[in-house]
Protein backbone atom coordinates (compact mmCIF):
# COMPACT_ATOMS: atom_id res chain seq x y z
CA UNK A 1 0.00 0.00 0.00
CA UNK A 2 2.80 2.36 0.89
CA UNK A 3 4.42 1.81 -2.52
CA UNK A 4 1.07 2.22 -4.33
CA UNK A 5 0.62 5.66 -2.82
CA UNK A 6 3.97 6.83 -4.14
CA UNK A 7 4.26 9.29 -1.32
CA UNK A 8 0.70 10.58 -1.70
CA UNK A 9 -0.73 8.68 1.28
CA UNK A 10 -1.39 11.08 4.14
CA UNK A 11 -3.71 8.80 6.13
CA UNK A 12 -3.82 5.08 6.73
CA UNK A 13 -6.80 3.95 8.82
CA UNK A 14 -7.03 0.37 10.06
CA UNK A 15 -9.79 -1.55 11.79
CA UNK A 16 -9.18 -4.91 13.45
CA UNK A 17 -12.17 -6.95 14.68
CA UNK A 18 -11.47 -9.43 17.48
CA UNK A 19 -13.33 -12.37 19.00
CA UNK A 20 -14.89 -11.42 22.36
CA UNK A 21 -14.97 -14.00 25.14
CA UNK A 22 -18.57 -13.15 26.05
CA UNK A 23 -21.71 -12.65 23.95
CA UNK A 24 -25.37 -12.31 24.99
CA UNK A 25 -24.47 -13.22 28.57
CA UNK A 26 -22.62 -16.47 27.81
CA UNK A 27 -18.89 -17.05 27.83
CA UNK A 28 -17.63 -17.96 24.38
CA UNK A 29 -14.79 -20.44 24.09
CA UNK A 30 -14.51 -20.49 20.31
CA UNK A 31 -16.14 -19.19 17.17
CA UNK A 32 -16.42 -20.93 13.81
CA UNK A 33 -16.92 -18.84 10.70
CA UNK A 34 -18.58 -20.30 7.64
CA UNK A 35 -18.73 -18.45 4.33
CA UNK A 36 -19.75 -18.73 0.66
CA UNK A 37 -16.38 -18.41 -1.06
CA UNK A 38 -17.39 -17.30 -4.57
CA UNK A 39 -19.91 -14.80 -3.25
CA UNK A 40 -17.63 -13.55 -0.49
CA UNK A 41 -15.01 -12.48 -3.01
CA UNK A 42 -17.57 -10.65 -5.17
CA UNK A 43 -19.28 -9.03 -2.17
CA UNK A 44 -16.03 -7.69 -0.72
CA UNK A 45 -14.89 -6.38 -4.11
CA UNK A 46 -18.25 -4.65 -4.54
CA UNK A 47 -17.97 -3.00 -1.11
CA UNK A 48 -14.44 -1.80 -1.86
CA UNK A 49 -15.57 -0.50 -5.25
CA UNK A 50 -18.46 1.40 -3.68
CA UNK A 51 -16.12 2.93 -1.06
CA UNK A 52 -13.71 4.04 -3.78
CA UNK A 53 -16.55 5.67 -5.73
CA UNK A 54 -17.72 7.62 -2.67
CA UNK A 55 -14.40 8.82 -1.26
CA UNK A 56 -11.04 9.82 -2.64
CA UNK A 57 -9.05 6.72 -1.74
CA UNK A 58 -5.62 5.54 -2.80
CA UNK A 59 -6.14 1.90 -1.83
CA UNK A 60 -8.15 -0.45 0.37
CA UNK A 61 -7.55 -3.93 1.75
CA UNK A 62 -9.93 -6.36 3.48
CA UNK A 63 -8.81 -9.60 5.12
CA UNK A 64 -11.48 -11.78 6.76
CA UNK A 65 -10.65 -15.05 8.47
CA UNK A 66 -12.81 -18.19 8.33
CA UNK A 67 -12.75 -21.45 10.26
CA UNK A 68 -12.37 -21.79 14.02
CA UNK A 69 -11.09 -18.85 16.08
CA UNK A 70 -10.65 -18.27 19.80
CA UNK A 71 -11.12 -15.34 22.17
CA UNK A 72 -8.98 -12.35 21.23
CA UNK A 73 -8.14 -13.81 17.82
CA UNK A 74 -8.36 -11.29 15.04
CA UNK A 75 -11.33 -11.89 12.71
CA UNK A 76 -11.17 -9.04 10.26
CA UNK A 77 -8.76 -6.37 9.05
CA UNK A 78 -9.78 -3.33 6.99
CA UNK A 79 -7.12 -0.93 5.74
CA UNK A 80 -7.89 2.31 3.95
CA UNK A 81 -5.29 4.66 2.52
CA UNK A 82 -6.05 8.18 1.32
CA UNK A 83 -4.44 11.58 1.02
CA UNK A 84 -6.40 13.02 3.97
CA UNK A 85 -7.84 11.42 7.10
CA UNK A 86 -11.51 12.30 6.57
CA UNK A 87 -11.88 10.06 3.54
CA UNK A 88 -10.01 7.17 5.17
CA UNK A 89 -12.00 7.30 8.45
CA UNK A 90 -15.38 7.44 6.68
CA UNK A 91 -14.52 4.76 4.12
CA UNK A 92 -13.26 2.38 6.82
CA UNK A 93 -16.52 2.69 8.78
CA UNK A 94 -18.54 2.32 5.57
CA UNK A 95 -16.66 -0.85 4.59
CA UNK A 96 -17.22 -2.43 8.02
CA UNK A 97 -20.93 -1.49 8.09
CA UNK A 98 -21.46 -3.06 4.67
CA UNK A 99 -19.32 -6.09 5.43
CA UNK A 100 -21.41 -6.81 8.55
CA UNK A 101 -24.67 -6.77 6.60
CA UNK A 102 -23.91 -7.96 3.06
CA UNK A 103 -20.83 -10.21 3.00
CA UNK A 104 -21.81 -13.90 3.32
CA UNK A 105 -20.17 -14.95 6.59
CA UNK A 106 -21.92 -16.74 9.47
CA UNK A 107 -20.62 -17.18 13.01
CA UNK A 108 -21.31 -20.15 15.22
CA UNK A 109 -20.30 -19.81 18.88
CA UNK A 110 -19.23 -22.55 21.24
CA UNK A 111 -20.44 -21.55 24.73
CA UNK A 112 -20.71 -23.29 28.09
CA UNK A 113 -24.36 -24.03 27.10
CA UNK A 114 -23.40 -25.61 23.77
CA UNK A 115 -23.12 -24.37 20.21
CA UNK A 116 -25.35 -21.67 18.73
CA UNK A 117 -25.53 -19.61 15.56
CA UNK A 118 -25.02 -15.90 16.15
CA UNK A 119 -28.16 -13.87 15.34
CA UNK A 120 -27.92 -10.88 13.02
CA UNK A 121 -28.32 -7.58 14.87
CA UNK A 122 -30.79 -4.86 13.96
CA UNK A 123 -28.17 -2.29 15.05
CA UNK A 124 -25.95 -3.47 12.17
CA UNK A 125 -28.76 -2.79 9.67
CA UNK A 126 -29.26 0.65 11.21
CA UNK A 127 -25.51 1.34 10.93
CA UNK A 128 -25.64 0.46 7.24
CA UNK A 129 -28.72 2.57 6.56
CA UNK A 130 -26.97 5.80 7.54
CA UNK A 131 -24.88 5.47 4.37
CA UNK A 132 -27.89 5.29 2.03
CA UNK A 133 -27.76 8.15 -0.43
CA UNK B 1 -35.22 -25.93 -16.11
CA UNK B 2 -32.19 -27.20 -14.29
CA UNK B 3 -30.54 -25.18 -11.48
CA UNK B 4 -28.03 -25.66 -8.67
CA UNK B 5 -29.09 -24.78 -5.12
CA UNK B 6 -26.74 -24.16 -2.20
CA UNK B 7 -27.57 -23.93 1.52
CA UNK B 8 -25.49 -22.31 4.25
CA UNK B 9 -25.20 -22.10 8.04
CA UNK B 10 -28.33 -23.04 10.02
CA UNK B 11 -30.25 -23.77 6.83
CA UNK B 12 -27.59 -26.23 5.67
CA UNK B 13 -27.76 -27.94 9.08
CA UNK B 14 -31.55 -28.16 8.95
CA UNK B 15 -31.74 -29.72 5.49
CA UNK B 16 -28.63 -31.81 6.15
CA UNK B 17 -26.76 -31.10 2.96
CA UNK B 18 -25.09 -28.15 1.28
CA UNK B 19 -25.83 -28.45 -2.42
CA UNK B 20 -28.19 -30.11 -4.88
CA UNK B 21 -29.21 -29.99 -8.52
CA UNK B 22 -32.91 -29.45 -9.07
CA UNK B 23 -35.07 -29.84 -12.16
CA UNK B 24 -37.72 -27.15 -11.69
CA UNK B 25 -41.27 -27.30 -13.06
CA UNK B 26 -41.95 -24.62 -15.70
CA UNK B 27 -44.05 -22.50 -13.36
CA UNK B 28 -41.27 -22.04 -10.77
CA UNK B 29 -39.49 -18.93 -12.00
CA UNK B 30 -38.85 -16.66 -9.02
CA UNK B 31 -37.23 -16.95 -5.59
CA UNK B 32 -40.68 -16.86 -3.96
CA UNK B 33 -41.88 -19.66 -6.24
CA UNK B 34 -38.77 -21.71 -5.47
CA UNK B 35 -39.28 -21.22 -1.72
CA UNK B 36 -42.90 -22.36 -2.07
CA UNK B 37 -41.81 -25.33 -4.17
CA UNK B 38 -39.21 -26.40 -1.58
CA UNK B 39 -41.76 -25.97 1.24
CA UNK B 40 -43.74 -28.87 -0.23
CA UNK B 41 -40.93 -31.30 0.64
CA UNK B 42 -42.03 -31.67 4.26
CA UNK B 43 -42.08 -30.06 7.69
CA UNK B 44 -38.37 -29.19 7.83
CA UNK B 45 -38.58 -27.43 4.49
CA UNK B 46 -41.86 -25.75 5.25
CA UNK B 47 -40.47 -24.40 8.53
CA UNK B 48 -37.51 -22.89 6.68
CA UNK B 49 -39.31 -21.46 3.69
CA UNK B 50 -42.82 -20.54 4.85
CA UNK B 51 -41.75 -16.98 5.63
CA UNK B 52 -41.53 -17.18 9.42
CA UNK B 53 -37.73 -17.20 9.34
CA UNK B 54 -35.69 -14.62 7.50
CA UNK B 55 -34.02 -16.45 4.62
CA UNK B 56 -31.82 -14.46 2.26
CA UNK B 57 -31.26 -15.54 -1.32
CA UNK B 58 -28.53 -15.03 -3.89
CA UNK B 59 -28.51 -15.80 -7.60
CA UNK B 60 -25.09 -16.32 -9.14
CA UNK B 61 -23.41 -14.80 -6.06
CA UNK B 62 -25.49 -11.59 -5.95
CA UNK B 63 -28.00 -10.90 -3.16
CA UNK B 64 -31.51 -10.77 -4.62
CA UNK B 65 -35.05 -10.21 -3.37
CA UNK B 66 -37.98 -12.62 -3.54
CA UNK B 67 -39.16 -11.31 -6.91
CA UNK B 68 -35.87 -12.10 -8.66
CA UNK B 69 -36.19 -14.27 -11.77
CA UNK B 70 -34.35 -17.60 -11.92
CA UNK B 71 -32.86 -18.76 -15.22
CA UNK B 72 -31.70 -22.19 -16.37
CA UNK B 73 -28.19 -22.96 -15.13
CA UNK B 74 -28.32 -20.41 -12.28
CA UNK B 75 -26.68 -21.03 -8.93
CA UNK B 76 -29.23 -20.13 -6.25
CA UNK B 77 -28.18 -19.91 -2.60
CA UNK B 78 -30.29 -19.72 0.57
CA UNK B 79 -28.85 -18.53 3.88
CA UNK B 80 -29.73 -16.72 7.10
CA UNK B 81 -28.90 -13.02 7.60
CA UNK B 82 -25.11 -12.66 7.61
CA UNK B 83 -23.07 -12.25 10.81
CA UNK B 84 -19.47 -11.66 9.76
CA UNK B 85 -17.01 -8.98 10.84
Amino acid sequence: MRSLGQGGIGALVSFVGQVRDINDGSSVSSLTLEHYPEMTKKALEKIEGEAKSRWDLIDTCIIHRVGTLHAQDQIVLVLVASAHRGDAFSACEFIMDYLKTSAPFWKKEATSQGERWVEAKLSDDVAKERWQK
Amino acid sequence: MHIKVLYFARIKEAVNYSTEDIQLPDDVQTITALKNYLSLRGDTWADLFNGKQTVRAAINHELVDNLAIIHAGDEVAFFPPVTGG
